[in-house]
């Protein structure tokens, strides 16, 4: 049955992200097929977890696949939330979502495993909370590459700009910020339930940790220089861009051992 | 009833002439209610591109003397720069000019409410209630699904949009007007339509800026202290006569530490430059100058010409149903008689047999009342059909008169 459903899913999240990219070149027909892609993938995966959770009987994304696939239907749902004055952002995070899932899949992500041996609380506090932040601050992150692009056009004074207007610097300045916000105290609070529990049994802390305090560092820097010595725009975007990298980095790249 | 069009436009007269022919609202219902009194209808579109005469009459050749002599009245010169259509070509003008497709600027929307005015102001009866209709429909269909109308074609309005493009919503951005000439004002008003505000107006002479920052409610500024203001404003337009840069990069760069990283915008539109070209590669400045300006509108109308042919094929099927609509009329009594007709010749044969069906009970009598009528249908069903299919060919009249003659229609009449 989940094998069912990965497919539609991962169809029509890679419609969605070839219409987009046609709807770059030519505002139309396409991007309304890619809208329908995501929101038809976005109601596949749903079915997806939904029946990973139904079998499982319990949390069953702990691996570090499983995660994956669970991330991207958070970056999925976030987009689909926003997506409406920022349609374009589906040219930069509906391809992110259809590779992620391949990687999902590879990894044993989509099927139905074994349940976790953690608790389900401390599952969906640990897990979920810093898969939220991290669907967050990718969103951020596509924002801010957006504005990096906008504001390109405008210094090489693109004569097209009017023609393909996009979402205005200061919007998508606003937006990215405020994802941020909103993203940050959640990763704090799954990093910190996390914590508790590495010191509550007294394991050692491994790459994956290390990496995401970094990454909640950065990201908190990014609100403190923003608000402290005024870093909005170009450089907030660079900032972003530094942050999701980190996310992919413990996403893709750090071992799995953490997910054991 | 037929349609006639008598006009002149830009494209036929100069505005030396044009303005000779303008009416004002009322001055246009009158024409049309003059040239409507002998039983026909009028509208009269008047604006500043074309004056149209739109007059629906059964004498199609005395409705066109009729509004060429009108036109010829107000001014005598006119008439050798009038344009004639009539029926399927009068609408599909009416359609295009509705649509925005017949303006100087392709696709600008005033003309779809001028079209609306003059409609509301006319003397109007079936023909031209119905394509007048139409053609506001087309319009507003052109605009709903083509990209005609979205993109500016002015400097001004490039760039209230480009601050758009920079900020967003415009509610509340502060503007600094550098210079206070009717350049400066044009493009004031562009970002105030846009809910801008306009914050500070600073020229060399301190009275003109007095007077335009009066008219803005601004605070009037002497150009030596456009640096104070640099800081809080948002966008800074600018055109003086001044032979140098009015601003320059230093002065700039030192305003943007008190702007904790707020994106300025600034506009250049005087020749020659008075904003020093190094601000653009200032962090979070952007620069631009008129020739910017105008390659970004040149851009944008070349956009609109390539939505002009959606557009363009979106008003040729509205104006092919009012064509099939119009032809219609023309079939339209005979078929209603070929109908009276032959309801008449069944309801006799059933009074006939009314000594037999008398002895039926209701059901069976609404039965056979039903099958009569289903067998009249469907044996007038195709030529009726065929009668409309000939009106959209233009044969409609051949075909009433043969069913006319074939079917004896009116004869009782005559």
């Amino acid at each position: 049955m989940a094998e069912l459903l990965f497919w539609p899913a991962l169809l029509c999240y890679g419609e969605a992200a070839v219409g987009y990219l046609g709807d770059m070149r030519r505002p139309g027909a396409s991007g309304r097929a890619a809208i329908w892609g995501v929101r038809l993938g976005w109601l596949a995966q749903t079915a997806l977890l939904g029946v990973q959770a139904a079998r499982v009987d319990g949390f069953p994304w702990s691996t570090w696949a499983g995660s994956l696939n669970l991330f991207v239907w958070f970056v999925v749902t976030v987009y689909l939330g926003v997506r409406r004055p920022y349609r374009l952002l589906g040219f930069a995070v509906m391809p992110l979502a259809a590779i992620l899932l391949v990687v999902a899949r590879a990894g044993g992500g989509t099927g139905v495993g074994a349940r976790s041996h953690y608790s389900n609380l401390f599952l969906v506090l640990h897990v979920g909370l810093v898969l939220v932040a991290f669907a967050g601050f990718t969103l951020a992150a596509a924002l801010s590459a957006f504005y990096l692009w906008q504001e390109r056009r405008l210094k090489r004074r693109a004569v097209t700009i009017l023609r393909r207007p996009a979402p205005s610097l200061a919007t998508l300045d606003r937006l990215a910020s405020r994802t941020v916000l909103v993203s940050l105290p959640a990763l704090t609070l799954g990093l910190a339930v996390g914590l508790v529990r590495l010191l509550s049994e007294g394991e050692r802390v491994d790459a994956v940790v290390a990496a995401t305090a970094v990454t909640w560092f950065v990201w908190a820097a990014y609100l403190v220089l923003r608000a402290a010595r005024g870093w909005t725009g170009r450089r907030a975007a660079y900032v972003a861009l530094a942050g999701f990298a980190l996310v992919i980095v413990i996403r893709l790249a750090l071992p799995a051992a953490h997910f054991a | 009833m037929r349609l006639v069009l008598v006009g002149t436009s830009h494209h036929h007269a100069p505005v030396e002439l044009r303005e000779r022919v303008a009416l004002d609202r009322e001055r246009g219902a009158e024409l049309a209610a003059r040239l409507a009194a002998a039983g026909g209808e009028a509208v009269c579109l008047s604006t500043c591109n074309r004056t149209e005469l739109y007059v629906a009459a059964a004498d199609v050749d005395a409705a066109e003397q009729a509004a060429v002599a009108a036109l010829a009245e107000i001014e005598p010169e006119v008439e050798r720069a009038l344009y004639r259509l009539r029926d399927h070509a009068a609408a599909l003008h009416l359609f295009r000019v509705a649509a925005g497709l017949d303006s100087l600027i392709p696709g600008e929307g005033e003309i779809l409410g001028q079209v609306r005015t003059a409609y509301d102001a006319g003397t109007t009866g079936m023909l031209l209630d119905r394509v007048f209709r139409q053609a506001l429909h087309a319009g507003r269909k052109v605009r709903a699904q083509t990209a005609i109308g979205e993109s500016p074609a002015s400097v001004s309005s490039a760039a209230a949009a480009l601050a758009e493009q920079v900020f967003g919503d415009l509610d509340g951005r502060s503007i600094l007007l550098v210079g206070a000439g009717k350049i400066s004002e044009q493009a004031a008003r562009n970002l105030l339509n846009r809910h801008a505000r306009i914050a500070f107006v600073a020229n060399r002479t301190i009275d003109h800026a007095q007077d335009l920052a009066q008219r803005f409610g601004a605070e009037p500024l002497p150009l030596d202290r456009l640096e104070d203001q640099l800081a809080s404003a948002d966008v800074v337009v600018s055109s003086t006569s001044s032979p140098g840069f009015v601003l320059d990069a230093a002065t700039v760069a030192r305003a943007l530490h008190a702007r904790r990283g707020r994106q300025l915008l600034l506009i250049d539109l005087a020749v020659p430059r008075d904003l020093d070209p190094a601000i653009h590669d200032l962090d979070g400045c952007y620069l631009y100058d008129i020739d910017d300006l105008e390659a970004i509108v040149s851009e944008t109308l070349a956009g609109r010409r390539g939505e002009a042919e959606r557009a363009e094929a979106i008003v040729a099927a509205e104006s092919e149903k009012f064509h099939e609509w119009h032809a219609s009329l023309d079939v339209v009594p005979a078929i209603a008689s070929l109908r009276a007709h032959a309801e008449e010749i069944r309801e006799a044969e059933l009074r006939k047999a009314e000594g037999t069906l008398g002895r039926l009970d209701e059901s069976q009598r609404r039965a056979v009342e039903s099958m009569t009528a289903q067998i009249v249908n469907k044996l007038l069903h195709l030529p009726i059909v065929r009668m409309k299919q000939a009106a959209a060919a233009a044969d409609g009249v051949i075909y009433a008169e043969a069913v006319r003659h074939l079917f004896g229609l009116g004869e009782d009449e005559r």
